[in-house]
């Protein structure tokens, strides 16, 4: 990105000083604009993110007291230790690994799927698009009450159905147990990705030639060897983008859980990574730890992010 | 049905009945809800499951509006999510362009720790930005709100449109800077004018947060008329009273201003979606 719009002052042109400081000045000037340009939004992010984040790590290290901060002691890692060896907390991260395990893979398969079948002009694309991206848009807070609706332990429609067809014989309480319960979650979170990983998708799809594909049918290739050749091999790029950004969408797993486990009367062994932080924070008022939580989760986050930079690389040097 | 897969027909009708599933399973709890909302409390967990409401009764929306503060709530959600959405597009927009266009000091380190923003999880910030709040006078105050919601939104936007202003035509800029446009001008008549579609999805985005953002909300407003409306919607869930007729009237509610937001804009979002090169 060699921007004409400013000329770079050379090093070692010094032939006239005058001049040098001209340029000097007006490169200041033209630096001027650009902090200008970029003061608003410095501001509200080192007031409302990275202040805060130096301000966390700082109070995991105490135990905090929220309402005499002064008060707090200087505990070093004790947070982190006690996090990390509280039953509660481990069996967080076994639910948030799971939640992950299943949704992950479920947004993929089915959005590929569901962008496969867009992929192609036929009447009624725009109205199918549309639909898929509904759950999208809708709100957490919606889409899990629906989905407390519709697993309602008594009359819920889920329990309907699979009474109807004979699958359960009677009605299973999905909301009352920490290991049940994560089946309306795990449904919730795979029904309401896979509108968007089908657009990132779709977006990936169109970016390949339709030469290829013209080639490949003179060559006899059929639809299945199309797919296997051409079209997943070329999406490479788009998969592992999309692996990263919902494997960190499922550990941050929060408001399904939240809502769920407050309209229900679950156990600590249905917690998340962060409803147990939200629980220990703002219930327990244990502000050290809770802050000691979310960074072993900021920790996991970025480690993933650096992982998703290192597989993109060699593909974005070839291009 | 051999595995040539060379029968166009029979592939549309798959196709067809793969993707009407597919709609069935995002529709149906979409239509369940809309049942619901116009039951009648007695008949929201009637067996066998009614779609079609008997009787159908306005009585949850009348009762949703009757509860005290609702129209507040609103109020309070619909001037949040604009405040916020203006704010992060004109402040973004101000930074991508420096950042696509302009040239200064230290600028890769400071798109380095843009993009970091992108990568913590939003809920992570949630205690250490209730202590800001705090200190700063914010709890409980629709400001506050927006603060977050604008900051939150920062990094990916300012992201997206970097690479959608990168796209405005080199020659275009060179020559209205030739004509003495300043970088104000430029960016005010130039790019902003080219990037409609990038503009559009920034928009939808921000507002869509904006409108259903949940957890921060939840922690920074306890003042009841300052609530916005997924704080509202979540309160109606009790263990074991749930009064589902009036969550889905309240849901169906909130609803309509993101329905009419992504339609009015849709149009741009394939195209915005693919100027901002989304998909990594």
């Amino acid at each position: 990105m060699n921007s004409r719009l400013t000329s770079p002052t050379l090093r070692g042109d010094t032939r006239s000083p005058k001049a040098a400081q001209t340029r000097r000045v007006a490169r200041f000037k033209g630096q001027l604009g650009a902090y200008l340009f970029l003061l608003p939004g410095a501001f509200l992010f080192i007031a409302f993110i990275v202040w805060p984040m130096l301000y966390s790590l700082h109070i995991s290290f105490y135990n905090w007291k929220i309402v005499h901060p002064e008060q707090s002691v200087y505990i070093g890692f004790q947070n982190y230790i006690d996090a990390l060896t509280d039953p509660i907390f481990q069996r967080s991260v076994l639910n948030t690994l799971l939640y992950g395990l299943v949704t992950v893979p479920g947004q993929l398969v089915f959005g590929t799927l569901v962008a496969l079948l867009l992929n192609d002009r036929f009447p009624g694309r725009a109205f199918f698009r549309t639909v898929y991206y509904l759950p999208v848009i809708t709100s957490w807070v919606i889409v899990t009450s629906l989905f407390e609706y519709l697993f309602n332990g008594q009359a819920g429609l889920v329990n309907f159905i699979l009474q109807s067809v004979g699958l359960i014989h009677a009605p299973i309480r999905w909301l009352a147990d920490a290991r049940l319960v994560m089946v309306p979650l795990t449904l919730l979170g795979i029904w309401k990705g896979v509108g968007w990983t089908a657009v990132i998708v779709l977006a990936g799809l169109q970016s390949i030639p339709t030469q290829l594909y013209e080639a490949a049918a003179i060559d006899g290739a059929n639809l299945r060897q199309r797919l296997r050749r051409i079209t997943l091999p070329l999406l490479r790029s788009t998969f592992v983008f999309l692996v990263v950004v919902l494997t960190i969408g499922a550990l941050n797993v929060y408001i399904s859980g939240l809502l769920i486990d407050r309209a229900g009367s679950l156990q600590d062994e249905a917690h998340f990574v962060l409803t147990w932080m939200d629980k220990q924070t703002f219930e327990n008022f244990n502000f050290g730890q809770g802050a000691a939580i979310s960074y072993l989760l900021t920790l996991v986050v970025f480690v993933v992010s650096l992982i998703q930079i290192r597989l993109l690389q060699p593909e974005s040097d070839n291009s | 049905m051999t595995a040539t897969g060379n029968h166009p027909c029979l592939l549309k009708a798959i196709r067809y009945v793969v993707l009407i599933m597919g709609v069935a399973i995002v529709v149906v709890p979409f239509l369940y809800m809309l049942s619901v909302s116009f039951k009648l409390p007695a008949y929201t967990l009637e067996l066998p499951p009614r779609l079609i409401p008997n009787p159908i009764t306005l009585e949850n929306y009348k009762q949703v509006f009757a509860q005290p503060n609702m129209l507040l709530y609103f109020g309070n959600s619909l001037f949040v999510a604009t405040i916020s959405t203006l704010s992060t597009v004109a402040i973004s927009a101000l930074m991508a362009y420096a950042f696509a266009l302009m040239h200064f000091t230290g600028k890769n380190l400071l798109f380095s720790v843009l993009l970091v923003g992108m990568m913590i999880p939003p809920v992570m910030l949630i205690i250490p930005q209730f202590l800001v709040a705090k200190e700063l006078k914010l709890l409980n105050t629709l400001a506050g709100l927006i603060f977050v919601y604008i900051t939150m939104n920062l990094s990916m936007q300012t992201f997206l449109l970097r690479g959608v202003f990168g796209n405005v035509p080199r020659d275009l800029l060179d020559a209205a800077l030739v004509d003495g446009g300043t970088q104000w001008t430029l960016f005010r008549r130039v790019v902003l004018p080219l990037s409609t579609p990038g503009l559009a999805v920034v928009t939808i985005f921000t507002f869509l947060y904006s409108w259903d953002e949940f957890p921060w909300a939840d922690v920074a407003i306890q003042d009841v008329t300052k609530r916005t409306l997924p704080i509202a919607i979540a309160l109606f869930q009790r263990p074991d009273l749930t009064e589902w007729g009036q969550v889905f009237a309240l849901s169906i509610i909130a609803l309509i201003p993101v329905l009419i937001v992504y339609i009015v804009f849709q149009r741009y979002f394939v195209t915005g979606v693919a100027m901002t090169g989304l998909k990594g």
